[in-house]
């Protein structure tokens, strides 16, 4: 389990590390055809910032060769905005006295369609934490319900059990998302004080969880703007390394989740800039040149535009992070505010005036 | 330091008892590579039933000797370091390689064995579907398994899920000493390996395991290249320091060049302006 693993490991050595590394250390890091961990620290490391261009393009190649030139689509359905965890960055959390909604099987119905009709083929199943109501049981009849309309169904919800796990993936489910949050036991701590989710070691070994019940791939990454991203993008880092090699018919994707805005919400402790996202975009491709990564709709337009050619290959687009929100009450109160509201017709005429393809079921 | 199963080993070079020219020849040698490990063919050591006749195998064997007894050859093994690896060379299928490995378990008291299973006495080129086969069941018998097979990514990974000790995957043909002519995948075995890889056959000179080293692999086995040169024992000193020198660049960290390396120029229209 990578908790064994994880546990070598001390936060403040790993980012004394990190902030120690030089220039020679980055152009090494550069000058390497197979990368590691600790070229992958001076990747993201403040030393790497006048190499940005440099690893712009070295993403780009590496990218191009794997994926060739295509971005992946894909959108959100959310399923409930019930959760009893508390979590202070999130607009969903128990404390927040909003209406709570889980959407029935007609409803869901409705919402399919509104996704569909926007062309959709790929569709990830987002929830809170409710296991009474958006339990087990739910999510098995909403994968009956909405599986049958697309190519594929991906799921991020509260992390389960691996006998969960296959049990959803006999009702079709392919891919789950699980992020982290923050790979510091006492942040976490501070920012999960109450509900299951307070239990970080069970939610470090959902991927381990999920790999052995053989799912086909795995979503991982942190929100960033809770603790230091460069030291928590390592763990990540440390992490996909792990499973790669223990779940090896596994794919992986990860995400770059910036907190944003929502209402009555938390500030970010540490700010990423945009120049320190593409640092971290690009440091990622230059580890592993397979690895799926995906940019959602908390980003600027401007940003996204420009994203396509640096490392990414999935994108969300026309997102609403509402139960109902497509269709069946648009104007229930959202998880986060999104930045990129350009409907997918229109992401995707964009990608195709990069001379990319928008696919809109994964196939990549 | 290089550990595996319940053995942990100072030298990283493993190396083979045949080709020598003499016994004498082969035990200064493997006396001067520092090797800590050295596999010996069940075959060649005497183990016969009652009624006289050789146990498994039969065909003809790249590592074969020249000749000489079992017994004399084990009296030339006899140092406090060396520790043996029999192997099953000769076997064509899992059942055969099984009960050699049995038979070398009774007859040279260690659990540990070289998986070796090539149906084709021609090229000696392993097969796959027995050698997995057999590897399940040894593990299942309490052997330390070390198997020989291609370099096969995929292969490795499912040995590995097995419970093989390392994966020994070829260089190129055994004996051939062309080099390392599955480089692209011995890469990707190192670098998704939970169990030691070990790079065996086709090494021909200490270039070969020096790149080996560099690459990342935990160890190489060299036995023709040190046996069948011209001065075995200034050969095996050759292969020793290469296979030191290859570790100490890949702990510290060789910087790589290939497919993936460093851009020559920054191309003509940037990536990044759009942030300034």
């Amino acid at each position: 389990m990578f908790s064994e693993l994880f546990d070598q490991y001390q936060w403040e050595a790993v980012k004394q590390s990190i902030y120690g590394k030089t220039a020679g250390d980055v152009e090494r890091a550069l000058s390497r055809s197979q990368r590691d961990l600790e070229d992958f620290k001076a990747l993201i490391s403040p030393a790497a910032a006048p190499y940005l261009e440099e690893m712009a393009q070295l993403s780009h190649r590496l990218t191009l060769k794997r994926f060739g030139k295509v971005i992946q689509l894909y959108v959100p359905l959310y399923l409930s905005n019930e959760c009893q965890n508390i979590c202070t960055y999130c607009g969903f959390s128990y404390d927040n006295k909003i209406r709570r909604r889980t959407l029935n099987a007609g409803e869901l119905l409705t919402e399919v369609e509104a996704i569909k009709k926007m062309g959709y083929e790929h569709v990830l199943l987002v929830s809170g934490e409710a296991n009474q109501t958006v339990g087990l049981e739910y999510f098995t009849k909403a994968l009956d319900i909405i599986g049958p309309h697309f190519a594929q169904v991906s799921m991020e919800v509260q992390p389960l059990d691996e006998a969960e796990y296959s049990l959803l993936m006999e009702h079709g489910l392919h891919t789950v998302l699980v992020y982290q949050e923050t790979y510091d036991r006492q942040d976490y701590k501070l920012h999960h004080p109450k509900g299951k989710k307070s239990n970080f070691g069970y939610r470090l070994e959902t991927p381990d969880r999920l790999g052995k019940a053989g799912i086909h791939r795995i979503g991982l990454g942190v929100l960033i703007g809770l603790e230091d991203w460069r030291t928590d993008s390592w763990f990540t880092a440390l992490h996909l390394r792990y499973l790669e090699r223990n779940y090896w018919k596994t794919k992986y994707s990860l995400s770059f989740p910036r907190l944003r805005p929502f209402s009555g919400g938390l500030q970010p402790k540490v700010v990423q800039s945009d120049r320190e996202l593409i640092q971290l975009i690009c440091a990622y491709r230059l580890l592993d040149e397979e690895l799926e990564l995906s940019l959602s709709t908390r980003e600027s337009p401007v940003f996204r535009d420009h994203a396509v050619r640096l490392g990414i290959t999935a994108m969300s687009a026309g997102s609403r992070t509402n139960p109902g929100g497509y269709a069946v009450d648009t104007q229930s109160l959202e998880q986060f505010e999104i930045d990129d509201d350009r409907p997918p017709a229109v992401i995707a005429e964009m990608i195709r005036g990069q001379g990319y393809e928008a696919v809109w079921k994964d196939w990549i | 330091m290089l550990t595996i199963a319940d053995k942990t080993f100072g030298s990283r070079l493993f190396t083979g008892t045949g080709k020598f020219g003499s016994l004498r020849m082969m035990e200064e040698a493997l006396l001067a590579s520092g090797s800590e490990l050295v596999t010996v063919a069940l075959r060649r050591v005497e183990v016969r039933g009652d009624n006289g006749t050789e146990r498994p195998g039969g065909a003809g064997n790249g590592r074969a000797e020249a000749g000489e007894t079992g017994a004399g050859l084990l009296d030339h093994l006899r140092h406090p370091h060396l520790h043996l690896l029999p192997n099953t060379s000769g076997v064509r299928d899992a059942r055969e390689a099984i009960f050699a490995a049995e038979l070398a378990r009774e007859a040279l008291g260690t659990n540990w064995i070289k998986l070796e299973v090539h149906p084709d006495p021609r090229w000696l080129l392993p097969d796959p579907v027995e050698t997995l086969a057999a590897a399940e069941e040894l593990v299942k018998r309490g052997f330390v398994v070390l198997p020989y097979i291609h370099a096969d990514p995929v292969l490795c990974k499912r040995l590995e899920e097995v419970g093989v000790a390392a994966v020994m995957p070829l260089g190129s043909p055994i004996g051939s000493n062309k080099g390392l002519r599955t480089a692209d995948f011995l890469e990707i075995i190192i670098a998704q390996s939970n169990v030691p890889v070990v790079v065996d056959a086709g090494i021909g000179a200490p270039s070969d395991a020096a790149w080996a080293m560099e690459m990342g692999a935990d160890a190489v086995l060299v036995n023709t290249a040190i046996a069948a040169s011209g001065d075995p024992v200034r050969m095996a000193r050759a292969f020793k320091l290469a296979v030191e020198s290859g570790r100490m660049a890949f702990e510290a960290r060789l910087p790589l060049a290939g497919a993936g390396a460093t851009s020559p120029a920054v191309a003509s229209s940037p990536l990044t302006t759009f942030l300034d």
